[in-house]
């Protein structure tokens, strides 16, 4: 917690723990066996197995390469690191091997002498001659290249080619670029054909896409159009080229190949032009979309962010970062910011008036006033946080709510929650960090995935537990309706299930059970480290986290809880939960609230149990509540969207804390401005508990949360201490874990499932990874690779429809109709799977309905897509609904 | 300020203080030698030798601004934005003159040529161009960087402004005019060509599918032959330029100077 505060204080006593301790470093594994061998006549010792271009680097040996990267296999394919080679023969005398050896794929034997182009000119004139032939089809346009000021050959041909070309002749070109999909753009001109991005895809992501094709002058990295052999279906929304298995090319991970591409052969649409290196000012940041915390690099000019590039951590995201984390930056910056302070000033008439923008003074007295009177007439008020806030954001909202607003009723869940979840939180995940990391997770001999998708939900631990499976190291098992093209890239088994049955499932793995899989699953789950993810999903199933409980004490496997969104974990450490104070205090324990009343200095805390977010709602779309305030939510997150728009409508005073206009700055009658995360300090947690503390990286009058609240507590009479981050990791040492008792664990009967007349099916849902979140707004490139929404029944289920698989599907609930392809998938009969909230799918908004919710079929008109039945909730479009708006289209003429 | 430094204490050995230099003993000698006879009688008005002299030499002294003197030709003025003969701009925003730059005078966004707005031949044009003249040395280092040529020095020196904001020139300031001939950009390459023609300096003039092109999308653009035979006329400078001549101009109503 202290990591990102300097001079911490030393004095601390020996017995406080922070409240989310950092993670112990990593300490790299005592080599079984080592190799004794000779660099440029520097001895050196390494593990065995390590290749001579890597015991180089550690002794701070320059050797060129371009194909070589550490967290790809060998490939040989660039041969710029040719170096000379002396090892002992049979007869034991020393020789030189009669060639130059490429020193990425040789491995370091005992008595090897290598002589790098530093000592031997035979490596040097063999690495000149290399360059020499790579630069003969390289075209000379390092002026408009967007790679040129950071360019790996533009680098080493200073370095190690030769100074003028010899070369007279016309240079091979292609006519360019092609747009392999909306966001990279490929030149072939350009590539030195090293296949970092083929082995990137093929390797670690599973998107095989673009290989090497023709010989000799006129091999290129390109396309191929074969017979379908992928997964049907996932198709991205914007134009691409087809992947190797002949679909239109369609990966959440391609944005790294821009990054590895030692050449300007790969670039990104959207930063394409746009500035150059030396331009650039580069902050080390942590990506704010998911609960993974991937390292990022932040690079901006001028306050303006331009492009972010995956930051290297072993230990979390290694050198991969998502899409979404790479490209979705330009909401922070979006033109609908907040800049000022408004209020809404009563009218003559007596009505609210509109929203005017006002000093800081006027809106926190303005909002301390409301709240206040809301405290007075006993009504009460309700916090709502969101769940993407920094720990110290969410800590000065659970502070807020205790200390100044006198109530337990704070609740950061905007997604379908429940009692049980909460019991879950407190039982087994608040207080708990680091109890299963990413490196339990790759060393886990089996995990199993419960209601948690690791590609759509979480792109990182898909990349951590895909690279351990292709290494044959670890087995995934999924409870889930449906085999997802990222569980089929896992090689993972499926543990088919309706949604609702999940807990039965989960029971029914035992040794002895009599079906085969399940008795399977429960002795891979039995081995030493096994883990179980369970997902933010799990909520919505009744006994399902119970099931889970029971699950993981029956086997022995370790849980962890991953929740989609970043902030949901720092959240629930810091105590934004009804039930819980932060470091997992429960608010029912006495003891806890003597505890934390003294951190704070306040006489006693409100004893009564809050009520969550969904009971919030209820009670101010009911006006039991006087007064809500709201951070960073968007109410179609909810589960009953409607639900919370009423709530916002109804409430008598709102309070709204937000970077962008909102449908709860719509609302609201004050709005403060805060901060997005690239310009505020502040740390998140991960879903294992690691913080994840960034700086600030562009110069900002703007405000984090906890300043805000700050504030507003001083406007209320109350000092809350949140004022600076200093002032709040002073506060979190000192108030450190808890040891006391936790919250009981939730024992919830499993719901008997609902029944299915006919005509009808139970919802299956997720989130995916690119879809038509805020967060994702002004990025028409990134857009363009989300998958196209479509509904996917069994051959059954769409034969009793009576639709053909991809005609139109109408899924229907009293609120609404959604209308999308259907794509046959081999799952459970009588469900339907819709994705959350696709670009024109937003099935919350539209539908009401979540998990289990039993809805109507019907066979659609092909030319309707969608349709609301309530005009007014239709989902929130964002800039890149033009974008997208052509392709709806063509899909329609499709079907 | 003597009261107030400390005395030294004890028998420490001060270095000398700051101002005094030694002084020898036998005291100042000149080692000039001393004049004798007629030269030592002239001395003191020797130094009107020089005035003298000059006053039947030719005057040096320039009458600027009633007069103008061309500098030489390669005097590093004020820069030049350069087109190609069709018109089209020679600048692909690579930023490397901003690199270039020890002053960090210049600032540079490249951007995408479209199909529908093609300033430069090939994929890269510069759409912001600044250079700050508070700023410039007129070194020449960004002129030798270009790798297009699209960066020249004219050896126009009259930069002097009335305003901080107006010594940032925009990329219409610094374009070069457009001659007879050219068409403004944007407008499509000649047909057939890549940028490497361009370079190469075979494309020599604009074709009559560009001036189709312009006439269709920018019928009243005045650089369209048919325009200029009506009388249209294309400004010279940019509006930075002709800001900053009103508000000199009108300095100069003012204050009345010449």
């Amino acid at each position: 917690m202290t990591i990102t505060t300097p001079n911490r204080r030393t004095d601390a006593s020996a017995d406080t723990t922070p409240l989310v301790p950092a993670a112990p470093p990593v300490r790299e594994p005592e080599p079984e066996a080592t190799v004794t061998f000779e660099i440029d006549g520097l001895e050196t010792t390494v593990p065995k197995g390590t290749l001579v271009i890597r015991a180089a680097e550690r002794l701070g040996i320059q050797i060129p390469r371009f194909c070589d990267h550490p967290l790809l296999a060998p490939a040989g394919a660039c041969r710029q690191c040719l170096v000379e080679v002396w090892a002992p023969g049979r007869d034991g005398n020393l020789a030189k091997m009669p060639k130059p050896q490429a020193s990425c794929t040789l491995e370091a034997t005992p008595g090897m002498q290598v002589k790098t182009q530093h000592t031997s000119p035979e490596a040097d004139k063999a690495q000149h001659g290399v360059m020499e032939l790579l630069l003969i089809n390289h075209p000379l346009d390092c002026p408009v290249c967007d790679k040129g000021g950071e360019c790996p050959l533009q680098n080493q041909a200073m370095s190690n080619g030769r100074a003028t070309t010899r070369f007279v002749d016309v240079k091979r070109t292609f006519p360019k670029p092609i747009a392999v999909s909306t966001q990279v753009l490929l030149d072939r001109e350009r590539c030195v054909l090293c296949q970092r991005c083929t082995r990137f895809s093929e390797e670690v992501a599973g998107d095989v896409w673009i290989d090497l094709q023709k010989r000799g002058a006129q091999q290129q990295i390109g396309t191929f159009d074969t017979e379908v052999l992928g997964f049907a279906g996932e198709t991205p929304v914007g134009a691409a080229t087809l992947d190797t298995s002949g679909r239109p090319f369609s990966s959440y991970f391609s944005g790294n190949t821009v990054q590895i591409c030692p050449v300007g052969a790969l670039t990104s649409a959207a930063y394409r032009f746009r500035a150059r290196p030396f331009d650039l000012v580069s902050t080390p940041g942590i990506a704010e979309h998911d609960s993974n915390g991937s390292a990022i690099r932040v690079d901006h000019r001028r306050g303006v962010v331009l492009r972010r590039l995956a930051g290297e951590d072993p230990a979390v995201n290694q050198e991969w970062v998502t899409d979404k984390d790479r490209f979705a930056f330009r909401w922070q910056s979006a033109a609908d910011r907040i800049t000022t302070p408004m209020v809404r000033r009563p009218q003559g008439d007596g009505t609210r008036g509109p929203l005017e923008p006002c000093s800081w003074v006027e809106a926190l007295d303005t909002a301390a006033v409301g709240l206040q009177a809301a405290v007075e007439a006993g009504a009460g008020v309700g916090v709502l946080p969101g769940g993407r806030l920094t720990l110290e954001d969410a800590y000065a909202y659970a502070k807020l709510a205790r200390v100044a607003l006198r109530t337990n009723d704070v609740d950061h869940r905007a997604r379908p929650h429940s009692a049980e979840e909460e019991a879950f939180l407190g039982h087994v995940v608040a207080g708990r960090t680091l109890t299963v990391t990413f490196a339990d997770l790759v060393a886990a001999p089996t995990v199993l995935c419960v209601a948690y998708e690791p590609e759509e939900e979480g792109g990182i631990v898909f990349l951590r537990l895909r690279d351990r499976v292709v290494a044959g190291r670890t087995r995934v098992l999924s409870v889930a309706p449906l085999a997802s093209r990222g569980l089929e890239r896992l090689d993972a088994t499926l543990l088919p299930a309706a949604p609702g049955t999940e807990p039965e499932v989960l029971d029914a793995i035992e040794a002895e059970a009599g079906e085969p899989l399940l008795a399977d699953a429960a002795t891979a789950l039995a081995a030493e480290g096994a883990v179980v993810l369970v997902g933010e999903r799990a909520a919505e199933v009744p006994g399902l986290l119970s099931a889970v409980l029971r699950l993981a004490e029956r086997t022995g496997a370790r849980l962890a809880w991953v929740p989609r969104r970043a902030g949901e974990r720092g959240a629930v450490e810091a105590g934004t939960l009804p039930g819980l104070l932060p470091g997992g205090r429960p608010v029912a324990d006495p003891s806890a609230r003597v505890d934390m009343a003294t951190v704070w200095g306040v006489d006693e805390l409100p004893a009564t149990p809050g009520r969550s977010a969904d009971e919030i709602l209820a009670a101010a779309a009911e006006r039991r509540i006087g007064a809500l305030v709201v951070g960073g939510v968007d109410p179609a997150d909810h589960a009953d969207p409607r639900l919370a728009r009423a709530a916002l409508d109804t409430v008598p005073f709102l309070v709204s804390l937000e970077v962008r206009a909102s449908e709860v700055t719509d609302r609201a009658d004050v709005v403060l401005p805060v901060a997005p995360p690239v310009e505020k300090p502040g740390t998140f947690v991960t879903w294992e508990g690691r913080p994840r503390p960034f700086a600030q990286a562009l110069t900002s009058t703007s405000m984090a949360d906890h300043r805000v609240l700050d504030l507003l507590a001083d406007a209320l009479g109350v000092e809350l201490g949140t004022g600076s981050l200093a002032a709040v990791h002073a506060e979190l040492d000192q108030l450190g874990g808890w040891d006391g008792a936790r919250l009981p664990a939730p024992d919830v009967a499993v719901a008997e499932p609902a029944p299915v007349p006919p005509g009808h099916a139970v919802l299956a849902t997720w989130h995916q990874l690119l879809d038509a979140g805020r967060l994702q707004d002004g990025e028409p490139y990134l857009a363009g690779t989300a998958k196209r929404p479509l509904a996917r029944v069994s051959a059954a289920t769409a034969a009793a429809v009576g639709v053909a698989d991809g005609g139109a599907l109408e899924v229907a609930t009293d609120r609404g109709t959604l209308t999308l392809p259907v794509q046959v998938t081999d799952m459970p009969d009588h469900v339907v799977w819709l994705p959350t909230n696709a670009r024109g799918c937003a099935v919350r908004d539209v539908l009401g309905a979540g998990t289990g919710t039993v809805v109507r079929l019907a066979a659609g008109r092909a030319d309707v897509t969608t349709r609301a039945a309530a005009p007014s909730t239709g989902p929130v479009t964002g800039d890149t609904a033009d974008a997208v708006s052509g392709v709806r289209i063509d899909e329609g003429e499709r079907a | 300020m003597a009261e107030r430094r400390k005395k030294p204490t004890g028998d420490v050995e001060r270095a000398p203080r700051g101002g005094e230099v030694a002084r020898p003993d036998e005291g100042y000698e000149s080692l000039i030698e001393p004049r004798s006879g007629l030269s030592a009688l002239l001395a003191p008005v020797g130094g009107f030798g020089v005035t003298l002299s000059n006053m039947f030499r030719p005057t040096v002294t320039e009458q600027y601004p009633r007069e103008k003197v061309p500098t030489k030709p390669r005097y590093h003025g004020r820069h030049q934005l350069n087109r190609y003969a069709d018109g089209l701009e020679k600048c692909i925003g690579c930023e490397l003159c901003a690199w270039a730059c020890p002053a960090d005078a210049i600032y540079v966004e490249g951007a995408d040529n479209t199909p529908e707005a093609q300033f430069s031949p090939g994929e890269r044009y510069g759409r912001v161009y600044q250079i700050n003249y508070l700023r410039c040395i007129f070194c020449g280092l960004c002129i030798e960087a270009c790798p297009t040529r699209a960066l020249t020095m004219t050896n126009e020196y009259e930069l002097a402004g009335p305003t901080r904001a107006g010594m940032i020139w925009e990329k219409q300031d610094l374009l070069a005019p457009l001659r007879e001939g050219q068409l403004a950009a944007p407008h499509p390459m000649v047909e057939g060509t890549t940028d490497t023609e361009y370079y190469r300096g075979e494309v020599t003039g604009v074709t009559p599918e560009q001036v189709a092109w312009v006439a269709e999308h920018r019928p009243d653009d005045p650089t369209l032959p048919q325009n200029a035979e009506k009388g249209a006329t294309v400004p010279d400078h940019g509006t930075t330029r002709l800001e900053q001549q009103a508000i000199t101009a009108a300095a100069r109503r003012q204050g009345g100077a010449r």
